[in-house]
């Protein structure tokens, strides 16, 4: 059974009005040993029909960002500030009753462990007709009509015995087309996606890719797809986003961000990935060191313990923290010149690649 | 790596010619292997020399040979009268050769078997049949003192950092552990044996008395592979030893992993599933599916030229970080999931998801899919598939 994905996925950024703007977003946790600056001035929007990959390590705050925006952090010690709107709302600002109104139906989240995501003591069928229930003025019948028609739409074969069963008695990749069902019961307008196919097999991994960027186009949603894997952006994402230490380091279509790339952690990223389409030619090129500690984040750049070319003097790396103009196509948090930063990626860093 | 390597151009520290035999891999009645470099695609032969970015290594004598090992877990009914009933065949008869110096990578989706494959090997596991030769000499069913002299030789990386390293023991303790087991007083005593491991692998000595919870997942992996290289051995089994780490420091890690290999001479069975690094890793590569091994080659080879309907769906299933390129790949599309490996489907195990049996065969073909168990026939040097209808797919999958 094959595909071709990229024809559907050529319409993929045709809406143009903003449904998510987030401006200045910061997210901190007091914690015994300091206060952890997890998301630390994040601004960037998203298009109506648009694909966000947001790219990052562990504790780079990517995930962070999603929680932020579904509003998970309510009720905790998290601090946040900034703002978040959807549609000209800033969801910072609504009541926990306005906001469980929009959660589920204006935004969904689909989470990386869908075992640990779903309830292990209600059938599938009964968590999904929950959702629907919530923002449906329905009775149980036709939910539970709507939720056999979702499964079937996410590929589950007999959704109409399938409904009844347990997470458990579901396989991985079931479980989060069974997630993916859930998230999409009300057509939501945006989709957070984290991290949806880490923890499944390749093979899995492009069913349920495919799934969604299907569901996209046919609601016509936008999606913020999580992903540490730069594979995955490069074939879902419109634009993207490198996070490194709870910021933003770049960000832009993802054309620009794999073949014309500035910020040096960019560079390190796809230099560090082995390539299966190849043939090997050297070492890979690891980025030195480890991610910075977000308690005392290092002073200039948060990325100068770690970049190649913090030692030129012009422009004192690790003293000046560089500015992120997210107003830019293509903004990069790094202070060498643009000109310099464009010269260094063709000449010494593209031929690695 | 990219061209073909004549074996004649060995640079100046390369080996001694009288100390290789290239056709050292077929004493166990395999398909005969290309003994030169000369193959059509001018891509390098394993059985002659190693190179990558200059460096070049050789491939030695048979190391190791698994032939016909299966490895089935008991299963009992629920309840209270627990009957025996049908075992998960994890592993199902899988055979390889492995020479001296070389990487076996070794892939599959979940459930194929590949880690417990792994650690039947280092008897770990105790096989429910075949043989393991390791130098010439069956080591299966070995037990006690016998087993414990032979695991100087073998050793393993584990793929979760946090789960295999005791969290009450200093990292001192967990990497000195093997000379402890074995009875082993190196020179110059524990202490300053295991600091200079940590040197090796890239951990500071004086963090000797620390715990494992103070270092990051790298580093524990560190920890992981100075353990393993302590007590020299010739083969490690390295099971997903980068997966649970970010790309910067998976880097790091593969890196290290080739540094020691070239520094200890050591041969590596890598698992993983991530087949982008398999490929970086191995010089050969095994593909797994229910147990059995589906295609095994070269690995330049296995990538150019997938003959396993199998491998083509895997291969081309892998996103590549590459907008432009992958936008005009082509993708084949597995439907359903893994069957039980309690009660594989008959004939190839593959038939129940294959897309050459749905679209490509006639109904004689298909028949000999569902009853005849595809054995690994040679298609052409060091490439090997079990596939009734091998064949370069109808796609371009990569």
């Amino acid at each position: 059974m094959s595909t071709d994905v990229s024809a559907e996925r050529a319409a993929g950024s045709t809406g143009a009005g903003t449904l998510l703007s987030v401006r200045d977003l910061k997210v901190h946790f007091p914690t015994e040993d300091g206060l952890v600056h997890a998301v630390d001035g994040l601004s960037f929007e998203l298009r109506q029909g648009e694909i966000l990959g947001i790219v990052g390590e562990s504790g780079s705050g990517k995930s962070v960002t999603s929680q932020a925006i579904m509003g998970l952090y309510r009720g905790t010690r998290a601090r946040l500030s900034g703002i978040i709107e959807l549609d000209g709302v800033d969801l910072l600002t609504l009541s926990d009753e306005e906001l469980r109104k929009r959660r589920g139906s204006d935004i969904a989240m689909v989470f990386q462990d869908p075992l640990s995501a779903l309830h292990p003591y209600y059938t599938v069928g009964n968590q999904i007709i929950e959702g629907y229930l919530v923002h449906h003025d329905a009775s149980k019948q036709e939910a539970r009509a709507r939720t056999i028609e979702m499964l079937d739409r996410v590929g589950i074969p007999n959704p109409a015995q399938r409904v009844d069963q347990y997470p458990h008695e579901f396989s991985g990749g079931m479980r989060q087309r069974a997630m993916i069902a859930m998230a999409l019961i009300n057509n939501p307008r945006l989709i957070i996606a984290d991290e949806p196919t880490t923890a499944l097999d390749v093979t899995v991994q492009a069913q349920i890719l495919e799934l969604l960027v299907s569901l996209q186009q046919e609601h016509s949603s936008s999606i913020i797809i999580i992903t540490h894997d730069l594979g995955v952006v490069a074939e879902m994402a419109d634009q993207i986003m490198v996070m490194y230490a709870g910021m933003a380091a770049e960000r832009g279509d993802a054309d620009t961000l794999f073949y014309h790339p500035e910020h040096p952690y960019t560079w390190g990223l796809l230099s560090s990935m082995p390539r299966m389409d190849r043939l090997r030619l050297e070492r890979l090129r690891p980025i030195r060191g480890n991610p910075p500690s977000l308690i005392s984040r290092p002073k200039g750049c948060p990325f100068h313990p770690r970049c190649d070319h913090r030692d030129d003097e012009r422009w004192a790396c690790n003293s000046v923290t560089p500015e992120f103009d997210a107003s830019l196509p293509h903004p990069v948090r790094c202070s060498i010149d643009p000109e310099e930063r464009r010269r260094i990626f063709e000449e010494e860093v593209r031929p690695t690649l | 790596m990219s061209t073909s390597t004549p074996q004649g151009s060995t640079p100046s520290n390369g080996p001694t010619p009288s100390s290789t035999t290239p056709e050292g891999g077929t004493s166990n009645g395999e398909a005969p292997r290309a003994g030169n470099g000369g193959t059509p695609r001018g891509r390098r032969r394993f059985s002659g020399h190693r190179a990558e970015g200059g460096r070049r290594v050789e491939l030695g004598d048979v190391l190791l040979e698994v032939e016909g090992l299966k490895k089935h877990f008991p299963m009992r009914t629920k309840g209270i009268i627990r009957r025996p009933t049908d075992p998960v065949k994890a592993v199902d008869g899988i055979s390889f050769t492995l020479r001296k110096g070389e990487t076996l990578g070794v892939v599959g989706e979940s459930g194929c078997g590949k880690s417990t494959a792994g650690r039947t090997v280092l008897q770990l596991l105790e096989p429910t049949a075949g043989t393991i030769r390791y130098q010439g000499r069956d080591i299966t069913g070995l037990k006690g003192g016998d087993l414990r002299r032979l695991r100087t030789e073998m050793q393993m990386v584990f793929q979760d950092p946090y789960g295999s390293l005791n969290p009450r023991q200093s990292v001192g303790a967990i990497i000195g552990a093997p000379f402890a087991i074995q009875g082993i007083e190196p020179t110059g005593g524990v202490r300053s044996a295991v600091q200079g491991l940590m040197q090796r692998v890239g951990l500071n000595p004086e963090h000797y008395n620390r715990y494992p919870h103070e270092f990051s997942g790298g580093q524990r992996q560190r920890i992981g592979i100075a353990r393993a290289i302590a007590l020299r051995p010739s083969l490690i089994v390295c099971d997903e030893p980068v997966s649970a780490l970010d790309v910067s420091i998976q880097a790091q890690v593969v890196n290290l992993l080739e540094d020691v290999q070239n520094e200890f001479d050591l041969t590596y069975i890598f698992v993983a599933h991530d087949l982008s690094v398999v490929r970086h890793i191995s010089d050969r590569v095994a593909v797994m599916y229910l147990g059995k091994i589906m295609e095994v080659a070269d690995r330049d080879e296995l990538y150019a030229n997938p003959l396993h309907p199998y491998t083509q769906a895997l291969l081309s299933a892998v996103p590549l970080p590459d907008p432009r390129k992958e936008h005009k790949r082509s993708r084949i599309l597995l439907t359903g999931d893994l069957p039980s490996p309690v009660n594989p489907p008959s004939g190839c195990v593959f038939h129940t998801r294959c897309p050459r049996y749905k679209k490509e065969l006639d109904d004689t073909q298909r028949e000999r899919c569902v009853s005849e168990v595809p054995v690994q026939t040679s298609h052409g040097p060091d490439h090997e598939v079990a596939c009734h209808f091998a064949g370069p797919a109808s796609l371009d999958v990569m």
